[in-house]
């Protein structure tokens, strides 16, 4: 049967990698490539590579960190960040990039999302949601621009809409969890694993191996993405994987 | 020299990265005369059956496949496994038909893509329990050619074999270790 997979992500600025809490406040952390050929040999199962930025800077795509990533690195590299056109998806699959993460543009124009999928396949488009929860109305609405845009879209409508429109997996990260290690957001991935047939990838909030074991008990999430805890190895992958498969979740070893 | 046929779908540079880990140099080319001097040759492929069969069609290259296909290692990854068979649902669309058996969507209630890491079940040793990636919505007829397969509610085929034709459901380039020694075994035929 399918494993539950443990993705490394690696948030890209400037061409280094870098981590912060809530989306600001960075920190540089490694180069991309070395990071890669770590996880590469670490275990992990897929790495997302997303260049925080480039939506709101606007730079051209990293072509050449991208090659340099992708040369060693023998398992899955998801790209992401700023993608807006089906020309800059061409160009990042032919540096390396096995699947393409949309976001924000997404929102701007959702016919990106079919025309992608139509022209490339619907396994290499990721739809990319960043969700916050709305104290007052009571329901998680979808940010764009790297969490700093807040748009008036249900989140659970707007995943049902990309599914429709023929992504073919969902990464959604919690904004409320991302980046302080208090587990993920069980509750709003239930829902949303439940609500659509393709896979989704779970962000925000893993602090430590509890928390994947939590996360894979309790919703149908078919992995589960970090990022600073694993560059700083808080939590060991081969170890998280061991707990995993200890407690009935079956992964690659 | 490993010939790469090119018809413009799939991300033919990891295929490149995997051959030269493997210590294989490389040519991306629909040149017949270049993929008649390869050693082996690797029709890829990420994407539609029908948008690529059509491609194939009207560049020539339908002959030319074929026709090396008689002599020729020859290996088809993801689609380009498919496209060695006869007829796929994706398109409603006819494909090279080097080897006999169709392609149909998945049926399962499980999350479509089928999307990540499965297991091998192979009576070859090398191969059984093993894991490796997977991301496709369709898949091929059982057959004769089975020489391993994987779970997914069904029995997916997951390497078919007919002489010097082999073909890879999963990515051998994106599977690790188990994926590179995968993709060696195919191309100098020692399944």
């Amino acid at each position: 049967m399918i494993k539950k997979r443990i993705i490394a992500c690696l948030d890209v600025k400037d061409g280094a990698v870098v981590k912060g809490v809530n989306f600001i406040d960075l920190e540089h952390i490694g180069r991309p490539a070395e990071m890669a050929k770590r996880y590469n040999q670490e275990g992990a199962d897929e790495l997302v590579f997303l260049d925080i930025s480039k939506t709101q800077e606007g730079h051209e795509l990293m072509l050449d960190v991208i090659r340099d990533t992708a040369r060693e690195l023998f398992i899955p590299l998801t790209i992401g960040g700023g993608i807006r056109t089906t020309e800059d998806i061409k160009q990042l699959l032919d540096a390396g990039a096995d699947k393409i993460s949309i976001n924000s543009a997404a929102i701007e124009n959702p016919g990106i999302i079919r025309g992608a999928s139509r022209r490339f396949g619907s396994q290499c488009i990721v739809l990319a949601v960043d969700v916050k929860y709305d104290n007052q109305v009571e329901d998680y609405y979808v940010y764009t621009h790297g969490g700093t845009k807040k748009t008036e879209i249900k989140a659970l409508d707007w995943i049902a809409e990309g599914e429709a429109a023929g992504a073919g997996e969902l990464l959604i990260t919690s904004m409320d969890h991302d980046g302080v290690k208090s587990g993920f957001d069980t509750q709003f991935l239930k829902q949303a694993a439940n609500l659509v047939n393709i896979p989704v990838i779970a962000s925000g909030g893993a602090g430590s191996i509890n928390h994947f074991v939590d996360l894979f008990q309790n919703t149908n999430v078919s992995a589960g993405l970090a990022a600073s805890i694993f560059h700083r190895e808080e939590v060991n992958i081969g170890d998280l994987k061991q707990e995993l498969l200890e407690n009935g979740i079956e992964v690659r070893l | 020299m490993i010939g790469i046929i090119d018809y413009s779908l799939g991300n033919t540079g990891n295929l490149v990265n995997a051959l030269k880990k493997l210590g294989y140099e490389s040519v991306i080319t629909k040149d017949k005369n270049v993929l008649s001097s390869c050693e082996a040759i690797i029709l890829p492929g990420v994407g539609h059956f029908g948008y690529a069969m059509n491609i194939i069609n009207t560049s020539g290259l339908k002959d030319i496949i074929v026709e090396l296909s008689k002599y020729k290692q020859l290996i088809g990854i993801c689609l380009g496994m498919q496209l060695l068979f006869e007829h796929s649902e994706e398109g409603n669309a006819h494909g090279l038909g080097i080897l006999k058996g169709s392609i149909a969507r998945i049926d399962t209630d499980l999350t479509i893509p089928h999307l990540g890491w499965n297991t091998l079940t192979s009576n070859y040793q090398s191969l059984n329990g093993k894991d490796v990636y997977f991301i496709h919505s369709y898949k091929v007829s059982a057959s004769e050619y089975t020489i391993a397969e994987t779970d997914y509610n069904s029995n997916i085929p997951a390497i078919v074999k007919k002489e010097n034709i082999t073909g890879i459901q999963f990515h051998p380039e994106k599977s690790g270790e188990t994926g590179l020694f995968i993709l060696k075994n195919a191309l100098d035929g020692s399944f």
